[in-house]
């Protein structure tokens, strides 16, 4: 052991060195790690500081009377055309008689949203009885009563600068102070459809629009991706084309979804002729662009059935078809679950395709079939994010967190599937 | 009839086609007992049978609603007044849909005339007549495809080999969807990208600084036919990724070896969950929170020191994004490492190595191919991203490397190009193409790259 | 000071040994006098003159798993001890407490007192980095970096700074590669990729990159499993010319290698030092029922 002394000077002499080293390194690893675990806290605190607001919606409450005089003149009252707004800008003026001059009583009609005319019909629609007669409502605020009801817009600053005079703000205070003014969960918001209006804009259009195309998605690319799959993996012949198929498969995982949206241009819209802007060829391509994914999931499930079931399928008489759908597919049915769950919780997040085949139109109404107009709920949170408005911030929020929750849905749904169905060989 | 009505009475023919074909399996060799007498089990006779009436009669019913449409149209334009037939494309096109449009019962922009409400109620006629025609016809062939199937049914018959053999051809179809697709692409995109190369040289596209597509609108003035030079998108989405990759590469990276080497397994099981979950967050919700929280703050952050900052700045978004890829990267990374043997890791630790040195003179250069191929995955991602970009990125199309600038990328103007009304044959459409064919042969080659670099990695140590 | 031979008194029942006992029923109502069949203390000799490594009550737990039970060995200076037993008996195991090994494992746990040449390996002053530099290792497979031959011998002197130059380094290398018997085998080819070599010239390599650090103590963990039985008796040749200088433990599935390379034996089994003594006695005169099961292949 010639030099022993030497050599463990020299290594002790390094340690400092190295030590400091380690503890960098680990650091820095530490570091990283929650880079990614910060974001998520700061997106999240965000998310819900900027959306848990829209989830409540201010309202007023005023004593319409359902006068014949305003709603037909003259005559019989023409639903269609009657003046309801004018039935809460006459509660309004009942509410604050002090109110006299025209300048005024416009803006004392701007604290009431346009939404109030459309609810007082659906009343009378409802119950014709009502004309004639006088019931306590609540109607909506509107959007910028509804902002400074949140504490949205500062009463301090310059009266030029804020979307709120000092009378307007003076006569939200006055419904204050009478109890005539709160706030109330946002029922618009998952029951109306896209609107102009913020405090009329609801996500039930988008959520229909997403759930027409998933429809499409699964009934496509369920059965296409597993049939694919088991033809890969039990019945394919090891060539060229088969390795063709396989690289593929793979690419395709791969490729920026925004290309599919030119397909679905291309293909779909320009050359077969379908609608734009429909669920239809929403879910055509979502269902391409979600192929790939479950082809690779259910593959991977096919694998992890052990060859000894085949084997013994087999060895009793069994047709290879005969194995695979009523051994094989069982058994991995699980996995191909899963694979299909994830794939279709990754289409409804997807959005840049849609862009391309005119799915972002302005679209009021809910789509009430395949290929209605309509929208998606990520794109609904594109057309809301570009809003100036800060009323539709809050909006866009909020139906993140919706999307958010269907996401978090659908991912627990397939780890439940996992858990519950898996087995162990 | 509605099709979804048609579609359910098909489906009732073709199960009571599989119960008639089933039965005449059995009666033919004097009943359940004697099944043994068949070729094949009772039940794929009822199959064959079932296969036969819905094949033809589906394949019938897709070419007629595929044809359907056009052909009706050319036959309401054929009986058009010459006035209108003289019409351009385009007019004509305009003047189909508001037939449509009054056939739908829809508001109709102009002048409704004579001429146009005939031609809405023979467009209705037709229609009907078509649906007639398309129901009498399924369900024809139905009937007919199921009793030719069901006079074949001998005891000999070999039924499950007809039956597996056509389940078969049905499987190698869908397998070859994945190609179809690919080749869809290809062609959807080369298709127009060529026309597009008809009226702009490639190399003025490839080379070309200035982009500038709004004015091609008006490609009949002189001197306005816009400049399709790419190149400012090319550095800026070359910037953009580059301040992704310079945030999850080394972000990433380090995430995965801290939770190899050195996390506990309860950090490890809180951490990568999470970090699922940010692979998760739909890229959407990426953008409103790049635009909406980060923007500003970088601006604010810029501002304070010094910096002019584009409210739009090219670092905003890519931050955000490189935030996005952070997972994929670790996931990647960590695939690599795990797939070196523990035995080198050991021999590095029974050395003396400490575990950085462990990992960064021995395990990282094992795994170096997987991490590569990784981020070439990685950059391809990041290259085609495009959500983020549109909402963060901004419109202008500026040559500069500055990341406090507002820049463009090659998705943002195909988003731009093809949203919102346009015709379809302008450069300015087709310009659209053009980039897609360039994101998808640059994603393609990174992706292929990549995934070989992976695989071979792979196979080295199993 | 000796350690007690096991007597008829000490009578901790355990499963282990009437497992043992239930598969050899014929011997199991009148042993001979002379051997100890209890489980417990350790029977032979546990101490040696010269003692360089010293483990006192050593237990080792992963989780709830109980995998080393007060197991107190002494290992002299430039001597083999061969650590055998069936599979899972523990002994790879201690092997792997000698240098820390043990510690990247998060769920392992381990208790007692080992010293190296006087100083408590576990305790506070001593760096595992440093330990393993004292107290090298060779694994059951051999696990050549994927780097050159020469980076691979040369890569402990670097990250320990053994070398102030190339020179210097040149050196090392060679001579370790010399003394591993590999030298001539691949002085043309330094660089090329260690892992291009044979199962056993990549395990010489991998001894000869243990030797680069001038450990006091080598550790082999069944270091000829994985090798044909030529390389295994040159690797085997190598282990008698090495322990002139260190001190080796080795452990082994094969007897014939531990009679033919140790001087001292120690037989574990389920965790326990069942008996430690010179290597002729124990294949000779076993003085435990175990180990005489074991060594005429009743176990195993």
């Amino acid at each position: 052991m010639n030099g022993l002394a030497t050599t463990r000077e020299k290594v002790e002499a390094g340690l400092r060195r190295r030590r400091r080293t380690e503890r960098v390194f680990r650091l820095t690893g530490i570091l990283a790690t929650t880079v990614g675990v910060l974001f998520l806290g700061v997106f999240f605190a965000d998310l819900i500081g900027k959306g848990s607001s829209a989830f409540f919606q201010t309202f007023i409450q005023l004593d319409v009377e359902f006068s014949e005089d305003i709603l037909g003149p003259g005559s019989t009252v023409d639903l269609e055309y009657a003046d309801f707004d004018g039935l809460a800008r006459s509660a309004l003026r009942r509410a604050f008689p002090e109110v006299t001059s025209r300048g005024e009583r416009r803006e004392l009609n701007r604290l009431v949203s346009v939404g109030a005319g459309y609810q007082l019909r659906d009343m009378l629609v409802a119950d014709p009885a009502l004309l004639g007669a006088r019931r306590s409502v609540w109607v909506p605020a509107s959007s910028t009563v509804d902002m400074f009801m949140k504490g949205n817009i500062d009463p301090a600053l310059d009266e030029a600068l804020r979307p709120l005079s000092d009378p307007q703000i003076g006569w939200i205070k006055g419904l204050q102070d009478r109890g005539r003014i709160a706030k109330h969960f946002n029922r618009a918001l998952f029951t109306n459809g896209d609107s102009r209006e913020p405090e009329l804009a609801g996500i039930r259009g988008a959520l229909m629009g997403s759930f027409y195309m998933l429809v499409v998605t699964v009934l496509l690319a369920f059965p296409i991706g597993v049939a694919a799959a088991i033809y890969l993996e039990e019945f394919a012949p090891r060539s060229r084309w088969s390795d063709l198929i396989e690289v593929n498969i793979n690419n395709l995982a791969a490729v920026p979804s925004i290309v599919f949206g030119l397909l679905g241009l291309a293909v779909f819209i320009n050359w077969a002729a379908l609608p734009r802007s429909a669920p239809l060829v929403g879910g055509l391509v979502l269902s391409l662009l979600t192929l790939p994914v479950i082809i690779i999931a259910s593959r991977a499930a096919i694998k992890a059935v052990p060859p000894s079931i085949r084997e013994a399928a087999l060895g009793i008489g069994a047709s290879q078809m005969q194995v695979v759908f009523h051994h094989v597919m069982p058994l991995a049915m699980p996995g191909m679950l899963t694979g299909t769950i994830i794939g279709m919780s990754r289409a409804l997040g997807e959005s840049a395709p849609l862009l391309m085949i005119g799915m972002v139109a302005f679209i009021v109404d809910v789509p009430g079939g395949f290929s209605d107009p309509a929208t998606a709920l990520p794109v609904q949170i594109y057309l809301w994010a570009d809003s100036p408005e800060r009323a539709f911030a809050e909006r866009t929020s909020a139906a993140i967190m919706v999307l958010l929750g269907f996401l978090l849905l659908m991912n627990l749904t397939a780890v439940i599937v996992r858990k519950r169905m898996e087995r162990k060989w | 009839m509605q099709s979804t009505t048609l579609i359910l009475l098909l489906a009732a023919i073709a199960v009571s086609a599989f119960y008639l074909g089933r039965s005449r399996s059995l009666a033919l060799v004097g009943g359940p007992r004697k099944g043994s007498a068949l070729h094949s089990l009772p039940g794929y006779y009822g199959y064959f049978t079932a296969i036969w009436c819905l094949l033809p009669a589906l394949a019938a019913m897709l070419i007629w609603i595929s044809l359907e449409a056009r052909i009706i149209v050319a036959i309401v334009i054929s009986g058009l007044p010459d006035a209108q037939q003289a019409l351009s494309a385009g007019e004509l096109d305009l003047l189909v849909n508001n037939i449509r449009n009054l056939a739908a019962g829809d508001v109709v922009s102009g002048a409704l005339d004579s001429v146009l409400s005939d031609a809405a109620i023979r467009l209705q006629e037709l229609t009907s007549i078509s649906r007639n025609m398309l129901t009498v016809l399924t369900l024809g062939l139905a009937v007919v495809g199921g009793v030719v199937a069901w006079l074949r049914i001998k005891p000999d018959f070999r039924a499950r080999n007809r039956v597996e053999h056509i389940v078969l051809i049905a499987l190698i179809v869908a397998s070859s969807i994945a190609i179809f697709t690919t080749i869809g692409i290809v062609l959807s995109v080369l298709f127009e990208a060529i026309r597009f190369f008809r009226e702009v040289p490639v190399a003025e596209f490839l080379f070309g600084l200035n982009w500038s597509p709004q004015t091609a609108i008006r490609s009949d003035q002189v001197g306005s036919s816009g400049s399709f030079g790419a190149v400012p998108l090319f550095t800026g989405t070359l910037l953009i990724t580059g301040i992704a990759m310079a945030v999850a590469v080394p972000v990433g990276l380090m995430t995965a070896i801290y939770l190899a080497e050195y996390s506990t397994s309860r950090v490890r099981g809180l951490a990568k969950p999470l970090l699922e979950v940010l692979a998760g967050i739909p890229t959407v919700v990426y953008g409103f929170f790049a635009a909406l929280t980060v923007a500003p703050w970088v601006r604010r952050a810029g501002e304070t020191m010094g910096f002019e900052v584009a409210s739009e700045s090219a670092l905003a978004a890519g931050l955000v994004m490189g935030i996005m890829i952070i997972p994929l990267v670790s996931s990647l990374a960590d695939d690599a490492i795990n797939a070196v043997p523990a035995a080198m890791r050991d021999g590095a630790l029974g050395l003396g190595s400490t575990r950085s040195e462990t990992m960064i003179r021995v395990i990282l250069p094992a795994a170096l191919p997987g991490i590569v191929g990784g981020i070439l995955l990685a950059v391809s991602r990041a290259i085609g991203e495009t959500m983020i970009v549109v909402m963060a990125a901004g419109l202008a199309a500026n040559l500069t490397a500055n990341p406090f600038e507002a820049v463009t990328t090659v998705t943002v103007q195909i988003v731009t190009l093809l949203v919102g009304d346009q015709e379809f044959d302008s450069a300015k459409t087709l310009a659209a193409f053009a980039l897609g064919l360039m994101l998808f042969v640059v994603t393609l080659l990174l992706n292929v790259v990549g995934l070989n670099v992976v695989r071979k990695y792979r196979e080295q140590y199993e | 000071m000796t350690m007690a031979i096991m007597t008829e008194t000490e009578t901790t029942e355990n499963r282990t040994s009437a497992t043992a006992q239930v598969d050899l029923p014929d011997e199991k109502r009148d042993p001979p006098a002379t051997i100890a069949t209890e489980l417990g203390a350790t029977v032979g000799n546990v101490r040696c003159e010269n003692p360089f490594v010293v483990a006192e009550n050593i237990d080792v737990y992963y989780g709830d798993n109980h995998a080393i039970k007060n197991v107190t060995l002494e290992i002299g200076k430039s001597e083999v001890i061969a650590l055998i037993g069936p599979s899972g008996c523990g002994k790879s195991t201690f092997l792997r407490c000698l240098n820390r090994m043990n510690d990247s494992i998060e769920s392992a746990r381990v208790t007692g007192k080992i010293t190296l040449d006087g100083q408590d390996i576990y305790g506070k002053g001593l760096d595992p980095v440093a330990l393993r530099a004292r107290v090298g290792m060779v694994f059951q497979k051999p696990n050549p970096f994927p780097k050159s031959i020469y980076d691979n011998v040369a890569y402990g002197p670097r990250i320990h700074g053994l070398a102030t130059d190339r020179a210097e380094l040149d050196d090392i290398v060679h001579r370790s590669l010399e003394r591993a018997g590999l030298l001539k085998e691949v002085k043309d080819r330094m660089d090329e990729p260690g892992t291009g070599l044979s199962g056993g010239q990549q395990q010489r390599l991998c001894i000869a990159r243990t030797i680069a650090v001038d450990p006091e103590v080598i550790l082999m963990d069944e270091p000829c499993s994985a090798l044909d039985p030529i390389a295994t008796a040159r690797i085997e040749d190598l282990i008698d010319e090495l322990s002139e200088d260190y001190a080796i433990v080795i452990v082994t599935h094969s007897m014939q290698q531990a009679a033919r390379v140790s001087r001292r034996v120690a037989y574990f089994h389920l965790g326990l030092l069942v008996e430690v003594d010179e290597t002729d006695k124990i294949f000779t005169n076993p003085q435990h029922r175990l180990t005489e099961d074991y060594i005429t292949g009743r176990i195993g």
